[in-house]
C-alpha cells in the first residue's frame, strides 16, 4: 500500500507557489472516482451536489493541480464547507489520503488568497499565528475569560442581550465558549506528581492539548489518575504547545511544522518513554502524522517518525495494558450514548477501544447510537466558520440522541463535548445531564470505590 | 445568443443550473477509468415535468444530453459529450409507494438501490438485485443499464423486477410503459426496450418495481482454494450438483491482498483463490445444501470451508467482495475494469486465457467476479501516463473480449457498453444486430441528442 510518507509539496516548492501543484501527484491520482465514499460526506447528503462530495472537491483539486482550472473563491468556499470529518478516508477502499488532500488545498486556498478579507486576515493572525502559537498567551486569554465568566459579567452580557449585538461570528461563538477550568493542567499536574507509581509498568507522556488544558483540564486530571491508577508513570513536559492541528487543517502548515517540531523537542527532553497519550480526537489525528508533516525536515524527519510510531490515544493505551475493571458499586444505572469523534475514528480508526473502556465500566448502561459516526457538526471550528450547516448537523445528531434516552454522551473529544452540550442546553426535552469524556466515567468510577473503601 | 445556461435558467430555478468551470469540471467523469469530458452546463431537476422541458429545449437547439444519477457507471456511459447538457436525476428521490397487496414498489429514479432495498424490507418484502455499488448507485442507473450483482446467478438482474416505467422521450413527450399486472401483451413490451438502454432512448423518471417474499434463512460460505483451477471447478460441480445458490463470487490472490488490506476482516493472503458462497431459502433446505456444498468444495481440494457464524459475519464479507473493484486502486492508479461473460461450462478455460494473456503481453490483471453466473471482471492495473503499458493493456483487453465472443460469451454482462466498450460491440453483435439497434434509435431519437456516441458511433 502506498502511504505517501512524502506527499506533502515539498516545502520550497510549496513556498513558490501552489501546493496542490507541488503535491506528490500519486496522492490525487489515487482516488479512481468510484463514487463509494458519496454515501458517507455529510455535505454531500445535504446538497446533493458532486462539487460537495469528496471526489467531487479531487476532482477540484486535481484540476487545478493540472492547471485546467483556477484557485478561485468557489474553490475555497468549497474546501471551507468541506467539514474535514474524514468519513471519506474510513469509506475510501482505494486508501485515498483525504486528510493530506485536504490540508494542501487549504493551503492552497490561503496562499492564492481568494478568500480573504482584512477582517478575515486579521482574526487568522490574532488566532492561529498568535494565539495558538503559545501557551503563554493562551493562558493568558483563559484567565481572562475565567474571569469574565465567574463574576457574573457573563451572565449580565447575556442578559442584556449585548451577545444580539455583538458581530455575527461574535454572536455564534459567545454560547460555543467553553467553561473555563478552576485549574490548568500544570497546576493540576504539580498536585498529582507525587502519585506517580514507584514501580511503574509504563512510563507515559501525556499531551495536554491547547484548549483541553485550559478548559477541559478536569479530562487531563481524570487521565492523569486513570494512569496512575494503571501502573503508569506520567510525565507532562512544560514546554509543549499545541499540536498544530487548528493550522494544518486552516491553511498554516508551516506554522503546524514549526508547532510539531517544539513539542518534539519538549517530548524528547522528558527522556525515554513507552508512549505519548493524547485524549483528544482531533489532536491525535494529527499527532500522529508528525512523520508525514516534517518527511522532508532533514534534522526531524527521523525524530518524527520515531513520535508518530508512540503517538496513542488514550482509549487504545488503556486497553492495550489491560486496565483494571472498577469495582461495582450498588446504585442505579445511567444510560450511556457513545459519539464516535470524527478524527478519532476516521482519523485514527479507534472504534472499538473506547466502547471496550465504557462497556467494563459499572453501573453503565451503554446504548448503541444511531449514526454514531457521523458527524456533530463541531469539526474544529465549523461551527463558527458554518454556523448553519454545523446546525444542520447538530439537529441530525441530537435527534439520534435524544431517541436513545441516554442522561450522558460520552465522547472522545473536547469540540464533540461542546457541540452536543450545546444541543443538549438549547433542547428542553433532552434527557441528556452531561457530556463527558469516557476517561471520565472511568475516574469516576475508581473514585466510587475508593469512597465505597473508606 | 443566450448561452444553454440562460435558456435552462428560464425553465429550472437558476440554484439548480450549473455552470461555472468548478461545477463543470466535478460532472466530467463516472466511476470509469481515464474517461473524461466537460459538459457545457449541469441541471438538477425535480420532476418529469421538469426533464420534459428540458428535452424539449435541447430538441429545439440539437444540443445532446447525458442522463446522470450518482455517477458510478463502469463503462462510461454517463460520461458527458462535450458541451452537453448533464440531466442529473439524484434529487428525484422519492420512494413513491409500497404496495404490499401486489408486491410492488414505485420509486423515482433518484432512490439509491439501498434505499429501495431497506424500504422493502421494511414491509417484509425482499428487492434482490444488489450491484457492488448498492450504497450510492441509484435505481435509475441500474434500470438503464440493466444492473446485475451478487445475486445474479438465482434471483436474476434488474430486469427481472422492473413491471412498468415512466419514460420522458427526446422531444419530451411523456410515455407510460408497462402496468403492476404480472401478465400484460398489451402491444410491444416497450419496458424492455428502455432497461439497459444506456440513456440513449429516454429519461426514465419513474419505476414501478417487482417485490417478493424474503427467504426465510441463508447460510454463508467461505472457500479457500490453492489454485483457481479447483475454485473454477469447485463452482461448476455445485451447479451440476443440482444447487442453485444465490451467491457465488470468486476472488483471486491480488484482490484478496487488495481487500483485507482495506477491510480486515482476517481473508488469508496466501492463497490463490477465495470463493464466497451463499445459499438461501427454507431452513431445511439451506443446511442441506451448505453441507452438500462444503463436502463437493472438499472432493474439489479446496484446502478449507469456513461458515459465517453471524449474519454480521455474513454481511461483512458481502461487504467486502462489493468493494473489491475499489480496492484494486491500492496497486495502481489506473484500474481499468472489465465485463465479460462466458457460459458457466468455459469459466475455467476464460480463466486460464485471462492468466495467459497477462503473462504475454506483461501487464497486471487482478480478476473478481460472479462466477456463478459466468460473469468476470479482470482488472487491468496500470497508469494511465504510461503510453506503452497502456497500449499493451489495450491490446490485451482486446484478447480478452475476443476470446470471451469466441467462447459463445458477452463483451459486458452487467456494466453496459457505453463508451469503454463501443469499438467492441460490433463484433458481438454482428452486422445485422448493429443495424436493428441503429434503426431502434432512430426510432425513439431521430435527431440523435439522448447520449450521443454511447454504445455505438452515430453515423
Amino acid at each position: 500500500m502506498n502511504t505517501h510518507k512524502e506527499g506533502y509539496a515539498d516545502q520550497t516548492a510549496a513556498a513558490s507557489g501552489s501546493p496542490l501543484q507541488g503535491l506528490d501527484y500519486s496522492v490525487v491520482q489515487q482516488c479512481m472516482h468510484c463514487g463509494l465514499c458519496l454515501p458517507t460526506c455529510p455535505t454531500y447528503a445535504l446538497t446533493l451536489r458532486e462539487r460537495s462530495s469528496p471526489r467531487g472537491r479531487i476532482a477540484m483539486m486535481r484540476a487545478i493541480a493540472d492547471g485546467r482550472i483556477e484557485t478561485t473563491r468557489q474553490f475555497g468556499e468549497e474546501m471551507y464547507f468541506c467539514l474535514g470529518c474524514l468519513a471519506c478516508q474510513t469509506a475510501c477502499p482505494a486508501g485515498v489520503d483525504y486528510a493530506m488532500l485536504f490540508e494542501s488545498a487549504r493551503d492552497e486556498v490561503e496562499r492564492s488568497g481568494v478568500l480573504a478579507t482584512p477582517l478575515r486576515s486579521w482574526i487568522r493572525r490574532a488566532l492561529l499565528n498568535r494565539l495558538f502559537t503559545s501557551r503563554r498567551r493562551l493562558h493568558c486569554l483563559a484567565r481572562v475569560l475565567r474571569l469574565y465568566q465567574r463574576t457574573g459579567l457573563q451572565r449580565l452580557v447575556r442578559a442584556l442581550g449585548f451577545v444580539r449585538l455583538a458581530p455575527g461570528v461574535l454572536s455564534e461563538l459567545e454560547p460555543l465558549t467553553p467553561i473555563i477550568s478552576n485549574e490548568f493542567t500544570g497546576e493540576i499536574w504539580e498536585r498529582m506528581r507525587s502519585a506517580n507509581p514507584r514501580a511503574p509498568k509504563r512510563r507515559v507522556g501525556l499531551i495536554a492539548g491547547c484548549v483541553q488544558d485550559v478548559a477541559f483540564a478536569d479530562v487531563n486530571e481524570d487521565t492523569i489518575l486513570v494512569l496512575q491508577e494503571n501502573g503508569c508513570e506520567v510525565v507532562i513536559p512544560n514546554a509543549q504547545e499545541c499540536c498544530g492541528s487548528l493550522h494544518a487543517h486552516n491553511g498554516e502548515v508551516e506554522w503546524a511544522r514549526e508547532l510539531a517540531r517544539r513539542n518534539i523537542d519538549a517530548f524528547t527532553e522528558a527522556g525515554e518513554l513507552d508512549a505519548i497519550v493524547i485524549n483528544a480526537g482531533g489532536c491525535g489525528s494529527h499527532l500522529r502524522h508528525y512523520d508525514q508533516l516534517l518527511a522532508d525536515d532533514e534534522r526531524y524527519a527521523k525524530l518524527a517518525i520515531e513520535w508518530s510510531a508512540r503517538v496513542k490515544d488514550i482509549h487504545e493505551l488503556l486497553v492495550e495494558i489491560g486496565f483494571r475493571t472498577p469495582r461495582s458499586i450498588p446504585g442505579p444505572k445511567r444510560r450511556v450514548a457513545y459519539h464516535d469523534s470524527c478524527h478519532l475514528l476516521h482519523g485514527q480508526g479507534v472504534a472499538d477501544a473506547p466502547r471496550q473502556v465504557l462497556a467494563r465500566i459499572p453501573n453503565l448502561d451503554v446504548v448503541e447510537l444511531v449514526e454514531a459516526d457521523w458527524c456533530c457538526g463541531s469539526a474544529g471550528i465549523y461551527n463558527i466558520t458554518q454556523p448553519e450547516m454545523s446546525k444542520r448537523l447538530l439537529d441530525r445528531k441530537m435527534g439520534h440522541i435524544e431517541a436513545t434516552g441516554a442522561e450522558v454522551v460520552a465522547t472522545g473529544n473536547p469540540g464533540c463535548c461542546i457541540q452536543i452540550a450545546h444541543g443538549a442546553r438549547r433542547s428542553p426535552s433532552c434527557s441528556v445531564e452531561a457530556v463527558v469524556h469516557p476517561v471520565s466515567l472511568l475516574a469516576d468510577a475508581y473514585h466510587r470505590e475508593g469512597e465505597m473503601t473508606s | 445568443m443566450a448561452s444553454i445556461a440562460d435558456r435552462l435558467q428560464a425553465l429550472i430555478p437558476a440554484d439548480r443550473v450549473l455552470d461555472s468551470p468548478e461545477d463543470l469540471s466535478v460532472y466530467a467523469f463516472d466511476g470509469t477509468a481515464t474517461l473524461h469530458e466537460l459538459p457545457g452546463c449541469v441541471v438538477m431537476v425535480n420532476t418529469a415535468a421538469e426533464v420534459s422541458q428540458v428535452l424539449t429545449l435541447a430538441s429545439e437547439l440539437g444540443i445532446p444530453v447525458v442522463t446522470r444519477g450518482s455517477g458510478t457507471g463502469l463503462a462510461g456511459g454517463s460520461v458527458p459529450v462535450a458541451g452537453c447538457i448533464v440531466l442529473c436525476l439524484v434529487n428525484m428521490n422519492r420512494i413513491l409507494e409500497v404496495d404490499v397487496e401486489n408486491l410492488t414498489m414505485t420509486v423515482e429514479p433518484g432512490v439509491i438501490t439501498k434505499n429501495v432495498a431497506a424500504a422493502a424490507a421494511e414491509a417484509g418484502l425482499f428487492y434482490p438485485p444488489d450491484p457492488g455499488s448498492i450504497k450510492i448507485s441509484t435505481i435509475g442507473g441500474n434500470v438503464a443499464n440493466n444492473s446485475g450483482g451478487l445475486r445474479g446467478l438465482k434471483y436474476g438482474v434488474t430486469r427481472d423486477y422492473v413491471m412498468a416505467l415512466e419514460v420522458v422521450l427526446a422531444d419530451g413527450r411523456i410515455l407510460e410503459t408497462g402496468t403492476k399486472c404480472v401478465k400484460d401483451v398489451a402491444g410491444f413490451s416497450m419496458r424492455d426496450l428502455f432497461i439497459g438502454s444506456e440513456g440513449s432512448l429516454g429519461v426514465i423518471t419513474r419505476i414501478i418495481l417487482k417485490l417478493i417474499p424474503p427467504p426465510a434463512s441463508k447460510a454463508t460460505l467461505l472457500g479457500l482454494f490453492d489454485s483457481i483451477t479447483a475454485a473454477a471447478e469447485t463452482i461448476a460441480a455445485i451447479i451440476r450438483n443440482r444447487i442453485i445458490p444465490c451467491t457465488l463470487e470468486f476472488l483471486d490472490r491480488v484482490t484478496v491482498g487488495c481487500v483485507e488490506d482495506y477491510a480486515q476482516i482476517g481473508l488469508p493472503r496466501d492463497v490463490e483463490a477465495v470463493t464466497l458462497m451463499e445459499v438461501d431459502g427454507h431452513a431445511a433446505a439451506v443446511e442441506e445444501e451448505a453441507q452438500k456444498i462444503e463436502a463437493i468444495a472438499g472432493e474439489c481440494g479446496a484446502r478449507e470451508v469456513r461458515r459465517a457464524r453471524s449474519t454480521a459475519e455474513a454481511e461483512q464479507l458481502a461487504s467486502a467482495r462489493r468493494i473489491a473493484f475499489s480496492s484494486l486502486a491500492r496497486l495502481a492508479p489506473t484500474v481499468i475494469l472489465e465485463d465479460i461473460t462466458v457460459p458457466r461450462s468455459e469459466l475455467p478455460r476464460m480463466m486460464e486465457h485471462i492468466q495467459q494473456v497477462a503473462v504475454r503481453y506483461n501487464v497486471r490483471i487482478g480478476t473478481f467476479g460472479h462466477m456463478g453466473d459466468g460473469n468476470l471482471h479482470p482488472t487491468f492495473l496500470t497508469d494511465e501516463r504510461d503510453v506503452e503499458e497502456m497500449e499493451r493493456v489495450e491490446r490485451a483487453m482486446t484478447e480478452v473480449f475476443e476470446i470471451a465472443v469466441t467462447m459463445g460469451g458477452t463483451i459486458t454482462g452487467e456494466h453496459g457498453v457505453g463508451l469503454a466498450k463501443k469499438r467492441f460491440l460490433p463484433n458481438a453483435l454482428g452486422p445485422v444486430g448493429m443495424a436493428s439497434t441503429r434503426a431502434l434509435k432512430a426510432t425513439f431519437d431521430p435527431q440523435g441528442i439522448l447520449n450521443p456516441g454511447k454504445i455505438f458511433d452515430p453515423h
